[in-house]
């Protein structure tokens, strides 16, 4: 019956799961030689689409184009967060030629929770924990040839209080 | 007690469902109540949330059980006349009072308590010799060892000696993870069953560690599922523990432990039943609570029956779910022990030919105790008796707990955290376990324990802002009604004190309360700081424990507050989930 304290830390926590090939640059905490370095070697960091505040300006600030639900896009998450400061949500697909898997959170001061750039070759699969402040929707988007596809499911954060 | 026999025998025969052929008519007037029809090739017995009452017991079904949206006026979300209309049952008959809250002291004093252990078992065994050896099953749907002061106490070991001796053969759990794991396992060590549960799993953390799991591969941590032979055909269990463990209750208990609904694990665990093992029959052992079976049934193929618990409904008849590849039978079957359900299928091979579904209500009355079984409870509890039968207090009123939003038993709890902890609030949590009293019994240490006993009865003091008092409300109310059951945990709203608010159950979160306002009439502050206690609370607490708070209260001598719960409903006009007032 107690609240939840909903102190939310500007560094995110991140758990990469598995030892797939994955690229991660959505570490907000990254140095800036590390991060022209990395900028050399792969896209530029999207430094501005980590400080946006909505989905759709995220979608638009790293993408560009519209995303369009795809069934393909299989995310997993549960329906409500044993744990708010660390949900399990994780992204398998079988949509061809995969090149980058991102993760949105609706309600999190900041938006985008991260990128992952998918060398070709590495199978387009992705687990990580999100940190949420609250009840949230939690969009993955997958780009694949060229297109942008999604799915979203709704994750309660709750103050527990129980039942039967 | 003065008890009309004649009564029980013109209770109308149980509810018969087939999937297949439209219900049959209900009535066997001369039969005895407990003479059922024979019918099929297996039996299997369900019990479920009989929440440790080892003895008979009172329990008034809700006045208030809403459903919105999809759910609204839809079993299991129907009270009262409504419900009475919808199954067939005749007002002033003995299932009126078993299945509903209609008249209900009157009933009470002319049909007498409903379960007990020793009862239970005189009808089970009845029920398993007019079937042939072999041929039938008894399962348990959880929520078997804890509720009564005896059981926690025990920490659940005496509710393992009456199941071996009742003879259950398979149970799935939600209770009795909150006795932690040791204590979990050390009864599963001496549970002559199977404890069956899909759903639970290592966390990442507790698998590198090499934390102990039935399938370390998969991280299950339980059996998931059983395949019994039944006269030659092969029925596969499944377990579903309920799913919100640590999130409804402190996760202290189970920190190796994930839970969740886990349907598409599920789906491949049926399909790996039908396919590979070409089982007969697939029974889903649910812990959900209605709703979530429902919703479950409509997504999930391959289920013949979904024997349902937790949300404690006593729905006379099976609902029939369509989904892609066929129907699926959702039942809930009560708690407390009030019930027996008898789930008679004809198999075929592969699949189920037939199926008769009867939910009994067990009328402590009508059934000679098992003198085995009743031994072993007065054995079980002679070491407590004393301090169990101490007299603390008297019933006022009629005391109960179960409705959405208060009881009156609830609002004694909270009277006593307001009298005794001084403070201007009082939060209470909404349990649907808890039996009831009738106005003028007198209230023992054994009845104050069934309203409280659970593994974390510490009580708090804190202050909280009005705008955090509004949230915690907003939350726990959509708990309860969520229009996605997924997103439901199967508990009634807290029960509040010192605290009227209006509740609008069809908004979504966030829109639902409004209008808070403490007992002397102000407006409830967003900024402002007030005294709030209660109990059961998901964080660790120091406070004394509920139960001796009631008890000091009790005995105070202080004069019952009788005003009426400070909930206003709106938007509920029509709906049959609630009858008179909150």
């Amino acid at each position: 019956m107690n609240t939840m304290e909903n102190d939310f830390s500007a560094t995110r926590r991140l758990i990469l799961k598995g030892a797939g090939a994955l690229t991660l640059i959505g570490l907000g905490i990254v140095p800036l030689d590390v991060t022209k370095a990395l900028a050399a070697a792969n896209d530029k960091y999207p430094e501005e689409a980590f400080k946006q505040k909505s989905d759709a300006d995220v979608i638009k600030t790293l993408y560009g184009k519209t995303a369009e639900p795809s069934e393909k896009v299989k995310m997993d998450a549960p329906e409500i967060a044993e744990n708010g400061a660390v949900v399990p949500v994780s992204v398998t697909t079988t949509l061809a030629d995969v090149t980058s898997i991102a993760f949105l959170v609706s309600e999190n001061p900041n938006v985008l929770i991260a990128k992952y750039n998918i060398p070709a070759g590495t199978l387009p699969s992705v687990a990580n924990r999100i940190k949420m402040a609250k009840t949230s929707n939690v969009t993955v988007l997958v780009e694949a040839g060229g297109k942008l596809y999604s799915a979203a499911k709704e994750v309660k954060v709750t103050v527990g209080g129980c039942g039967g | 007690m003065t008890i009309r026999r004649r009564d029980f025998l013109t209770l109308a025969g149980a509810a018969t469902l087939s999937a297949s052929l439209p219900r049959l008519a209900r009535g066997a007037d001369n039969a005895g109540v407990y003479d059922l029809e024979r019918f099929g090739n297996a039996r299997i017995l369900h019990i479920t949330d009989t929440h440790a009452q080892l003895r008979p017991v009172f329990f008034r079904e809700p006045s208030v059980n809403l459903g919105v949206g999809p759910m609204q006026g839809n079993p299991p979300h129907l009270v009262g006349r409504a419900f009475l209309d919808r199954f067939g049952i005749r007002p002033d008959s003995a299932d009126a009072y078993a299945f509903t809250c209609v008249e209900f002291e009157k009933a009470a004093g002319r049909f007498g308590k409903l379960g007990g252990f020793a009862h239970l078992k005189t009808l089970i065994d009845r029920l398993r010799s007019e079937v042939s050896s072999g041929r039938s099953l008894l399962l348990d749907g959880g929520d078997l060892w804890q509720g009564t002061g005896l059981a926690n106490t025990m920490q659940g070991a005496d509710m393992v000696d009456a199941a071996n001796l009742l003879g259950i053969e398979a149970m799935t759990g939600h209770w009795e993870f909150t006795y932690g794991e040791t204590v979990l396992r050390a009864n599963l060590e001496r549970f002559k069953g199977e404890f069956l549960a899909q759903n639970v799993y290592l966390t990442e953390e507790a698998a590198f560690n090499d934390a102990k799991a039935f399938d370390p591969a998969s991280g299950r941590v339980f059996k998931p599922s059983i395949i019994k032979e039944i006269g030659g055909h092969r029925v596969a269990i499944i377990g579903q523990a309920f799913p919100y463990v640590p999130i409804a209750h402190p996760k202290r208990f189970t920190p190796d432990w994930k839970f969740g609904i886990r349907d598409e694990e599920l789906q491949k665990l049926v399909d790996a039943h039908r396919n590979n093992d070409k089982v007969d029959a697939v029974i889903l052992l649910s812990h959900n609570g209605m709703d979530v079976d429902l919703k479950l049934a409509s997504r999930v193929t391959g289920i013949d029956v979904i024997l349902g618990g937790h949300t404690h409904d006593a729905v006379p008849q099976p609902i029939a779910v369509t989904n892609a590849a066929g129907v699926t039978l959702v039942t809930n079957a009560g708690s407390n022990g009030k019930f027996l359900a008898v789930l008679d299928l004809e198999l075929g091979k592969g699949k189920v030919k037939d199926v008769r579904y009867r939910l009994l209500p067990v009328f402590s009355e009508l059934l000679r105790p098992d003198p085995a079984m009743q031994a072993l409870i007065d054995k079980i509890r002679e070491p407590q008796a004393a301090l169990l039968n101490d007299k603390v207090g008297v019933a006022d009123r009629l005391l109960y707990r179960r409705g959405n939003f208060s009881g009156s038993m609830d609002q004694l709890i909270c009277d006593a955290l307001l009298g005794e902890l001084n403070v201007e609030i009082a939060l209470s949590p909404g349990f649907r376990w808890g039996t009831t009293a009738l106005a003028g019994q007198p209230l023992t240490m054994e009845d104050v324990l069934a309203q409280t006993a659970v593994t974390y009865p510490e009580t708090y003091v804190q202050t909280m802002t009005g705008g955090q008092i509004k949230d915690v409300l907003e939350d726990i109310c959509d708990n309860l009604f969520n229009a996605d059951p997924y997103y439901q945990q199967g508990g009634d709203m807290v029960r509040v004190g010192g605290l009227h608010y209006t509740c609008t159950p069809a908004e979504s979160v966030g829109k639902r309360i409004s209008d808070l306002k403490l007992d002397n009439g102000r407006k409830l502050e967003a900024g402002k700081r007030y005294k709030v206690a209660g109990w059961a609370s998901v964080n660790e607490q120091t406070g004394a424990p509920i139960w001796d708070v009631v008890v000091r209260h009790l005995r105070s001598g202080k004069p019952p507050n009788r005003s009426p719960p400070g909930v206003t409903l709106k938007g509920v006009e029509g709906n049959p989930g609630i009858a008179g007032h909150v």
